[in-house]
């Protein structure tokens, strides 16, 4: 072989290897992506499952709660005035302080820290007239710098907490009156304004009833129309015609349901706005056309041997059909209705647009209340400014992103546990 | 009053059928049947609850516009215009309910008396028609019954009739959509010139925003220019595409002609993930960690970078395709034919000149289709734009500038209360359309060119 074929060749094995190497890169570029993009998540929405007390003492003085009663009744609890006792037992903290500068300590919990003054004597009316150590929630600002996700170097007035209230939080903190607790809240409380308040509860109860709505109405029609097109329709121009239309419909955008949603089910119909039953319909349309194609890929794969069994044992078609190869069917069809309800789960745009974006801050109790839901909230909290949103909007995506695993394992597991293997 | 019919009907169709299995235990004492006992209760359910139902389900839909004439037949002498009759309409009914706050005159009173007196009889006539007719279907269908006709046959024809009806539903969507989207449309096409929408360069439909009263039709002209949208559109998706495009490619012909099927069984899975996240969520990164980094790079080497500049979404967005571009590329690689390779290799030929200059153009028509499936997915996303691109609509091509899309317009224009028949609500609804069409346009090319690969090699 002479020099100028073996450098040919010699180049031609470097390409070969560069170009395997090109395709080791773009699969390494993909899973890096995706790895970034999970440890971002996870590294600033961890802390959100972290609540911030602030632990204080609080005198049940009778006198400040106006309160004349000897053995005061539930009633008289009820009705007690704490604004001053709440006030006093944070301003205690330091007294040293003017007078007018008390509101630096009260705003270091949260605004509704007077309730919850409230809440441990209703829970306990035998601390009335006592001095009990208590756990008041945190604002956002002190839960963030206690997390460390709040940069104390920056000059003062760019700064949400000035020094004095860091003066007493390294006093606090030094003290061991700062907790840490698991955020029970962040399940168990509807959404707030206030960051350290806000929780999932609202907007996840939306998703629960949107989905089950959105079953509800596209599970029975879907399978209902995979049985006609692929066991009953007669080959011809309509049914061809069918078939395009739900190829289509599947690849329509999400936001253009959002649309239908908002110019038939709101404007002709008018239905509840921003409601789970509106969302969970229009949802439905989307995943009409995921569940038809699922559904029929699992009667296909029925082999015709069943169905030629029951026909000679004297079955009709539809006896044959429902009573046999439906049956079979049915775990792909669930399977794949899983996996289309994991991607209703996932919409965002067509919510908003039949605003299911509004501010709830009850939890929804029927599918006609008005509520958020999960990627919803994820998206009205990153449009907020403050800074304990972001760990927040983490948080909710890793709720989110946790729903949807569980839902495509449910899948997996009902798709390999009871699909029966022909062949 | 409707819930306490429905229920009705239902149950007593469920009590039908068990009436009817009855009746047939009955009939075999004295002769055949023509059928299992469990027919005679389904066809007895089937013609009791069926035409019920169809009734109520038309009488439910007509009923409000045929009140509707009724009232305003009172105000057809008074010249009023058609958006006038439908605040008249609207405030009867208020009054009606007894939530009208406004002023009540003596004819709105009358109105809102009559509309009263007009639902009661509806209503009555609703359910003794409803009674009526169950008493009519269920009597006809207890008498063949008993006659002890074929009772399987009209059984299973329903129950066909039922599964045509319910495979009409995604026909039924289509139209839904087609139809919700032309209505607002058009309406919005009288007032903006449809040739000042597709060619006009300036989109600021808040602009037209005037309280009580027509806006001036030359600001009108000026306001809903499409362009910008068009072109950020396509300029984002194309960005997308330059990301997804190399990647998803070359990680498909990896996963196909390289891989071992290790390697392949996990790796295909675990770059689909990506597709499923939902995209609110690559939104949310994009805006919190894509763009502020695009921007210190940018500001690093002396660029001018805004914070939601194109290029974060854009790539953001391309992160998102990967899989559809590699597991779609993958499958029709896979499926080229062993012997087209064989071919190659018996040539001489290495591995990646085989993939280069045998299976990828084998292959091209089926990944052409795969890219443009993406392409019609990136037109089509919505979320990553709002969040991560700006909502002002420049007509640039700068990736480092923000941009918006016809997708995000649309949310801005649609997000919070909106005011039916107010020509910036209509824009959202031309938008609508236009995104349709083309993505309709992208989804029909794109299924046939793959259709006719797959009849080539299968």
């Amino acid at each position: 072989m002479n020099s100028f074929k073996k450098n040919l060749l010699k180049k031609r094995y470097n390409a070969e290897r560069r170009f395997q190497w090109y395709g080791k890169i773009a699969i390494g570029l993909a899973l890096s992506f995706l790895a970034v993009f999970m440890f971002q998540i996870f590294s600033k929405g961890y802390s959100a499952f972290q609540k911030t007390w602030i632990v204080t003492e609080v005198h049940y003085d009778k006198e400040l709660l106006l309160i004349d009663a000897e053995s005061p009744s539930k009633d008289d609890l009820e009705n007690a005035d704490y604004y001053d006792v709440a006030y006093k037992a944070m301003t205690s903290l330091d007294t040293g302080l003017p007078e007018e500068e008390d509101r630096q300590l009260i705003q270091m919990v949260s605004y509704k820290y007077e309730a919850e003054v409230k809440d441990l004597l209703l829970k306990n009316p035998d601390f009335l007239g006592k001095i009990v150590p208590i756990k008041l929630t945190a604002s956002d600002d002190v839960d963030q710098v206690h997390k460390g996700n709040y940069p104390r170097d920056i000059p003062e007035k760019n700064r949400r907490v000035n020094d004095y209230q860091l003066q007493i939080y390294d006093m606090l903190n030094e003290r061991g009156d700062i907790l840490s607790e698991f955020n029970i809240s962040f399940f168990t409380s509807p959404d707030s304004r206030e960051a350290e308040l806000a929780g999932i509860a609202s907007s996840f109860m939306g998703t629960v009833f949107s989905i089950l709505v959105c079953l509800a109405f596209s599970f029975p029609v879907a399978v209902l129309a995979a049985i006609y097109l692929e066991e009953f329709a007669p080959k011809n121009k309509f049914t061809d015609f069918i078939e395009v239309n739900i190829n289509n419909l599947a690849a329509v955008p999400s936001i253009v349901f959002g649309l239908l949603g908002l110019g038939v089910l709101l404007a002709v119909f008018n239905l509840p706005r921003s409601t789970p039953l509106v969302g969970g319909i229009t949802l439905s349309l989307m995943t009409l056309p995921t569940i038809i194609i699922a559904a029929r890929a699992s009667l296909k794969a029925v082999p015709p041997s069943i169905r030629e069994a029951a026909l000679a044992m004297g079955a009709s078609n539809m006896q044959t059909t429902m009573h046999h190869t439906v049956p079979l069917s049915m775990p792909g069809t669930l399977s794949g209705t899983i996996i289309g309800l994991a991607q209703a789960l996932g919409e965002t745009a067509p919510l908003i647009l039949i605003g299911m974006v509004a501010f709830v801050n009850t939890i929804p109790g029927t599918p006609v209340d008005p509520a958020a839901s999960l990627p919803v909230q994820i998206y009205i909290w990153s449009e907020s400014a403050e800074r304990g949103f972001v760990e927040k909007v983490s948080a909710c995506i890793m709720v989110l992103l946790a729903f949807l695993i569980l839902m495509n394992l449910a899948a997996q597991i009902v798709r390999h546990k009871f699909e029966k293997k022909w062949s | 009053m409707n819930l306490i019919l429905v229920t009705f009907i239902i149950l007593l169709a469920f009590t039908s059928y068990y009436f009817g299995r009855k009746k047939a235990l009955v009939i075999q004492s004295s002769q055949r049947l023509t059928a299992l006992p469990k027919f005679y209760g389904y066809y007895l359910a089937a013609w009791c609850a069926a035409p019920a139902l169809i009734i109520f389900a038309l009488w439910s839909v007509f009923e409000p516009s045929i009140v509707k004439t009724f009232i305003l037949q009172d105000y057809t002498d008074q010249n009023l215009t058609k958006n006038e009759l439908q605040l008249i309409y609207t405030k009867v009914k208020a009054l009606a309910a007894g939530t009208y706050t406004g002023d009540i005159t003596n004819f709105l009173d009358e109105s809102a008396n009559k509309y009263i007196q007009l639902k009661g009889i509806a209503n009555s006539a609703k359910v003794a028609i409803i009674l009526a007719i169950l008493i009519f279907s269920l009597s006809f269908a207890y008498r063949s019954v008993q006659k002890n006709d074929r009772m399987r046959e009209p059984v299973e024809i329903f129950l066909k009739w039922v599964l045509f009806v319910a495979s009409l539903g995604a026909v039924l969507v289509t139209i839904g959509i087609v139809f919700s989207l032309l209505f607002e449309a058009i309406r919005f096409f009288q007032a903006v010139k449809i040739f000042d929408f597709i060619f006009g360069t300036h989109w600021y439909p808040a602009k037209t925003f005037v309280r009580d009263g027509q806006p001036d039709p030359e600001l009108m002209k000026d306001a809903f220019g499409a362009v910008p949208l068009f072109a950020g559109t396509f300029f984002i998706a194309f960005i997308a595409m330059c990301v997804a495009i190399p990647i998803g490619l070359l990680s498909g012909i990896y996963l196909s002609e390289y891989a071992g099927r290790g390697i392949r069984k996990y790796a295909k899975p675990i770059i689909e993930i990506l597709a499923g996240i939902p995209t609110v969520v690559y939104g949310f990164f994009a805006a919190l960690t894509v763009g502020p980094f695009v921007k210190e790079i940018g500001n690093a080497m002396g660029l001018e970078v805004s914070a939601e500049s194109a290029l974060a979404a854009g790539a953001v967005m391309g992160v998102m395709i990967i899989p559809f571009i590699s597991s779609l590329s993958d499958d029709v690689m896979t499926a080229v034919p062993q012997n087209l390779r064989d071919g190659s290799y018996a040539m001489g030929a290495t591995k990646s000149e085989t993939v280069k200059k045998v299976i990828f153009p084998a292959a091209l028509p089926g990944i052409v289709g795969s890219i443009l499936l993406a392409v019609s997915r990136a037109v089509g996303e919505t979320m990553i734009v709002v969040m991560a691109s700006g909502l002002a609509a420049n007509l640039t091509m700068n990736p480092l500038e923000s941009t918006s899309t016809i997708t995000a317009q649309i949310v801005v224009i649609l997000i919070g209360d909106q005011q039916f028949g107010d020509p910036k609500t209509q824009s959202a609804f031309a938008l609508g359309i236009s995104l349709f069409i083309v993505t309709l346009l992208l989804n029909v090319i794109a299924l046939s060119v793959v259709k006719k690969y797959r009849e080539k090699y299968e």
